[in-house]
C-alpha cells in the first residue's frame, strides 16, 4: 500500500522541496555522459538495457497484430541467441491489454498500461480511476499514469496529489510509474517538486515523459529526478524506481543514463525492479552493438528483426 | 503456446565495473634528453647539468632536461632582447596573425598536448583534454585578437611594449599557466625568456616546437627548463624587464625582494585558502559538485581552490552527508583512464607536505573523513580528504595545503560567513553558494578575494581577469587587465 503522507503535511512538503541549480544540473549530466564506457562494461550495459526495457508501442494505429509481434519481440528480442535476455515488459494502451495477456503468457515480461488519459491527462478523475481499474482487470502488471499539468503548473499540489492517491488506490496490486511530463513541466525546480509529489504519494516509479511531447526524457532532467529520489528514500526509507522515456533510440544514450542512474543512485538501482528505459526503437541498436562488441564487425540491419 | 521462463542470463549476476578506458599514447613521441629552446631553435645547453623528469602516476622517467645555469639565461634573455626590436615593430596585425597561429596548432595538436600534460604531471585525461588545452588555446586565440587593437584599449594613453619579460610557471597548469604568461606578452609587442615548473617541463618543451611550426621569428619566444636557481637568473636577469612569477607565496616574497629597487615590472599570482560558502537555501545538489570541483579538482593542486568549506550550521549535516557519499563515488588512479577524477599527486615532494598537514590535522583534534579508496602501488597518490570540527586556528583552516584535502567549518549568519572567509593571510577566490540574488552581491562586496564564483566554482575564461587580494599576490592576468602589466601606457 502507498505510504501517502497527509494532506496536511502536503504544504509543509513542497515548501520544504530544495532548488535545482540549472547551470550546475546540465553541467554534471554533461561530465557524466563523457564516462568512457568499453568492453565487458559495455556489454554488460547493453545486456541491462535490455533487461530493464519497457518495449513501447503507443500508436492510434496499434492492432492486435502489431502488438502480437511486439511480444514476440520482447519475449525474444534476437530469435536463435538465448543468450540475449527479454525485455522487462512491454508498454501499451489499455484497450491493447487483453491482447498482450495471451502472448506473453508464460514469459517473464510484463504487461505496463498507459492510463489515465495518456498523454495529456486532461479528463475526469472517476474516469481516469476506471481507466485504471479496467486495465488491471484486463491484465496490467503496471500502470504508467500521467499526473495533471494543468492542476500541476496552476498551483493546485493537492489535486495532483490526491489523483496520484486515487489511481494508486485503483491499480491494487499492479505498480504504479507516474509520468510527470518534464517537458510541460518548464524548470528543473518543477521537476524536482512533482517528483516529490508523486513520491509522497504513493509512486512505484516516477518517469520522465509520455514520448508525445518534446523534449522527452534529457540527461539532466533525470540526474534532477534520481537527485529527487535519493533525497526521498534517505526521508522515507522507501526505494522509488525511475524510468525515462521518450527520445532514446541508440545505445550509446541508454548507456549514459545507467552511468547516471549508477553515479547518483548507485548499484542497488540497477534492475529492472528500480529502473526501466521506456523506448520503442532503442532495442535493435542494443543488439546491432552487442553483436559488434562481440565480433568486432557491425551486421546489416537486416539481420535484425522490426518491431 | 507456453513459453518457459527463461533463466537469468550470466552478466545479470555481475554488477557495474566500469572496464579501462586509457587514453592511447602511441601516438606520442617524447625525447629521452632535451635541449633549450633559444633564438627560434632547441640548442645545446652550456650547463652540464640534467635532471630527469618522471610520470608521477608510475615514477617512471619520461625524459631527461636541462638545468638551465647563467649562461645559458643570458643566452636565451640576448635571445630575447634581440628579438623584441623587430617583433615590437612588427605590424600589429601581423604579430596577431602569429598568436593565432600558436592557438591553431595548440588546437590542432590538443590531443598530443593533453597526453604529455597528464603524463608528466598526473593530471586526470579528462581535465588536462576539456580544460587545460582549450583553456590554453583560447588565451592565445582571445590575446591575439587584442594585438591590433592595443591603441584603443586605454582610452587617451598610448601603450608601449617593455621589452624582455621574464616568466616563471607552476606546475599545477603547465601549459596553461604559459598561454597565461605567452599569449599577452606577445600580444603587448614584447618577447619573452619562459621557465617551466621543474617537474613539469614536457609541455613548454612541446609548445617551443609549435613556436618554430608556426614559424615565430627567432627569439621571440625562449623557453629554459631548471628548478629554483634557474628561475632566480631569469627573473634577475639585468636585461629582463617585467616579471611574471606565478607560484608559492613564500618564493614570490623572495623575489618581491630580489626585484626591489631594480625597477623591473612585477606581478605575482600565488596561494590561496579560498573559503566555499554555501548558504542554508542553497541548491543542495550542486552545492556538492562545486565543492568536489573546488577542491579535488586536479587534486587541489589548485591556487584558487576552496580548500575551506563554509557551511551554514541549519544545512551542515545534510550537506555533509551528500558530500561524503558523493566521495565515495570519485574514482582515483590511472590519469590516461578516461573516468578517472583524481589522478596522482604531482612529485614526492608535494605528497610529503600533504601528509604533514594532514597529521596535523588530526593532531589537533578535527574529524577525517576518507571514503574508502584503493590507492595505486607505485606513484604518488593522496584519497579525497574531508575535515570536520575544524577551527579557524588549525593549521589545515591556515595553510594552503595544496592537496585534495576540504576543511569543513560552519557558520551561522551571513556577517560570520564573512568574517570567517576573509580571516587568511590570501585573498584569491571565493564561492558563494546561495538561491537569493541580493545575497550574492552582497556577499562579493564584502569578500576580499580577486575572484568570487556565484554557485559555481573553478571556472576560468580568458576574458575575466584573474588575480589576488593580500598575500595572493598583484596584478591581473587575463582580460583587458592582463594587457596591462606587459604596457607601458604613455
Amino acid at each position: 500500500m502507498a505510504t501517502a503522507l497527509s494532506l496536511s503535511h502536503l504544504g509543509s512538503l513542497m515548501r520544504g522541496v530544495r532548488s535545482v541549480d540549472e547551470v550546475g544540473a546540465e553541467e554534471r549530466a554533461a561530465s557524466l555522459a563523457k564516462r568512457s564506457i568499453k568492453k565487458a562494461s559495455k556489454l554488460w550495459a547493453l545486456d541491462l538495457a535490455i533487461r530493464c526495457m519497457d518495449l513501447t508501442t503507443l500508436e492510434g494505429s496499434d492492432t492486435p497484430g502489431k502488438v502480437a509481434a511486439l511480444c514476440a519481440k520482447g519475449i525474444r528480442p534476437k530469435p536463435g541467441d538465448a543468450t540475449i535476455p527479454s525485455v522487462a515488459a512491454i508498454c501499451i494502451y489499455p484497450a491493447r491489454v487483453a491482447d498482450a495477456k495471451e502472448h506473453l503468457r508464460g514469459s517473464s515480461v510484463r504487461i505496463a498500461s498507459v492510463a489515465t488519459a495518456f498523454p495529456s491527462g486532461q479528463s475526469f478523475t472517476s474516469v481516469k480511476v476506471a481507466e485504471v481499474k479496467e486495465a488491471v482487470a484486463a491484465g496490467a502488471d503496471e500502470v504508467d499514469m500521467v499526473i495533471d499539468r494543468g492542476a500541476f503548473l496552476s498551483g493546485d499540489h493537492e489535486k495532483v496529489y490526491e489523483e496520484i492517491v486515487a489511481v494508486k488506490e485503483a491499480c491494487g496490486p499492479a505498480h504504479l510509474k507516474v509520468i510527470l511530463e518534464t517537458g510541460e513541466l518548464g524548470t528543473y525546480d518543477n521537476v524536482r517538486r512533482a517528483s516529490i509529489l508523486a513520491m509522497a504519494a504513493g509512486a512505484d516509479f516516477i518517469k520522465t515523459s509520455t514520448g508525445k511531447v518534446q523534449p522527452a526524457a534529457t540527461l539532466p532532467v533525470s540526474l534532477v529526478m534520481m537527485e529527487a529520489i535519493r533525497d526521498f528514500v534517505r526521508e522515507t526509507g522507501r526505494p522509488v524506481g525511475f524510468k525515462p522515456a521518450g527520445g532514446i533510440r541508440t545505445s550509446k544514450q541508454a548507456i549514459a543514463y545507467l552511468v547516471v542512474l549508477y553515479e547518483t543512485l548507485g548499484a542497488e538501482w540497477m534492475t529492472p525492479e528500480r529502473f526501466r528505459l521506456g523506448a520503442s526503437t532503442l532495442l535493435n541498436d542494443v543488439l546491432m552493438q552487442i553483436e559488434k562488441e562481440r565480433t568486432g564487425a557491425y551486421q546489416s540491419g537486416d539481420y535484425f528483426t522490426i518491431d | 503456446m507456453a513459453i518457459a521462463k527463461r533463466a537469468p542470463t550470466e552478466l545479470a549476476k555481475q554488477t557495474f565495473e566500469y572496464a579501462p578506458a586509457p587514453e592511447s599514447i602511441d601516438h606520442i613521441k617524447i625525447e629521452p634528453r632535451y635541449g633549450l629552446f633559444i633564438g627560434g631553435k632547441m640548442v645545446a645547453p652550456h650547463s652540464k647539468k640534467r635532471f630527469p623528469t618522471i610520470n608521477p602516476a608510475t615514477e617512471q622517467k619520461l625524459a631527461e632536461v636541462v638545468e638551465a645555469d647563467e649562461v645559458d639565461v643570458d643566452h636565451a634573455v640576448k635571445a630575447a632582447d634581440k628579438a623584441f626590436e623587430g617583433w615590437s615593430r612588427l605590424a600589429p596585425s601581423r604579430r596577431a596573425r602569429y598568436i593565432f597561429r600558436l592557438s591553431r596548432i595548440i588546437q590542432e595538436r590538443a590531443r598530443e598536448l593533453a597526453v604529455v600534460e597528464t603524463m608528466d604531471g598526473g593530471k586526470p585525461i579528462k581535465e588536462s583534454r576539456d580544460v587545460d588545452i582549450p583553456l590554453a588555446a583560447a588565451h592565445f586565440f582571445y590575446y591575439a585578437g587584442w594585438a591590433d587593437k592595443l591603441e584603443w584599449a586605454f582610452a587617451n594613453r598610448k601603450p608601449r611594449p617593455l621589452g624582455v619579460a621574464g616568466q616563471v610557471i607552476p606546475w599545477n597548469f603547465p601549459l596553461l599557466m604559459l598561454a597565461w604568461k605567452i599569449a599577452p606578452a606577445l600580444a603587448a609587442g614584447n618577447t619573452v625568456v619562459l621557465k617551466p615548473a621543474e617537474t613539469t617541463p614536457l609541455s613548454a618543451l612541446l609548445f617551443a616546437d609549435i613556436c618554430m611550426q608556426a614559424e615565430l621569428p627567432p627569439g621571440v619566444v625562449n623557453i629554459v627548463t631548471g628548478g629554483g636557481k634557474t628561475g632566480s637568473l631569469v627573473v634577475t636577469h639585468p636585461a629582463v624587464k617585467k616579471v611574471a612569477f606565478t607560484g608559492s607565496t613564500e618564493v614570490g616574497k623572495l623575489i618581491a625582494r630580489s626585484l626591489a629597487g631594480t625597477g623591473k615590472r612585477l606581478t605575482l599570482e600565488l596561494g590561496g585558502k579560498a573559503a566555499n560558502i554555501v548558504f542554508d537555501d542553497a541548491p543542495l545538489d550542486a552545492a556538492v559538485e562545486g565543492i568536489v570541483n573546488g577542491i579535488y579538482f586536479n587534486q587541489g593542486h589548485v591556487c584558487c581552490a576552496g580548500s575551506r568549506l563554509l557551511v551554514q550550521e541549519s544545512i551542515a549535516e545534510p550537506l555533509l552527508e551528500k558530500l561524503k557519499l558523493r566521495l565515495g563515488t570519485l574514482r582515483l588512479g590511472d590519469p590516461l583512464d578516461k573516468n578517472t577524477d583524481i589522478g596522482a599527486i604531482n612529485s614526492k615532494a608535494q605528497l610529503e607536505k600533504i601528509e604533514e598537514l594532514v597529521e596535523s590535522g588530526v593532531e589537533e583534534g578535527a574529524q577525517i573523513f576518507q571514503p574508502e579508496c584503493k590507492l595505486p602501488e607505485r606513484g604518488f597518490w593522496f584519497p579525497p580528504t574531508l575535515f570536520t570540527n575544524v577551527s579557524q586556528s588549525y593549521r589545515i583552516a591556515r595553510e594552503e595545503i595544496f592537496g585534495p584535502v576540504l576543511s569543513v567549518l560552519t557558520f551561522r549568519t551571513p556577517a560570520e560567513a564573512v568574517e570567517k572567509a576573509n580571516n587568511t593571510p590570501y585573498g584569491l577566490s571565493a564561492g558563494v553558494w546561495t538561491d537569493k540574488g541580493s545575497r550574492i552581491l552582497w556577499m562579493a562586496e564584502r569578500m576580499r578575494a580577486g575572484v568570487v564564483w556565484a554557485n559555481t566554482f573553478n571556472r576560468f575564461d580568458p576574458t575575466s581577469p584573474f588575480g589576488g587580494y593580500k598575500e595572493s599576490g598583484f596584478g591581473r592576468e587575463g582580460g583587458r587587465h592582463g594587457l596591462m602589466p606587459y604596457l607601458e601606457l604613455v
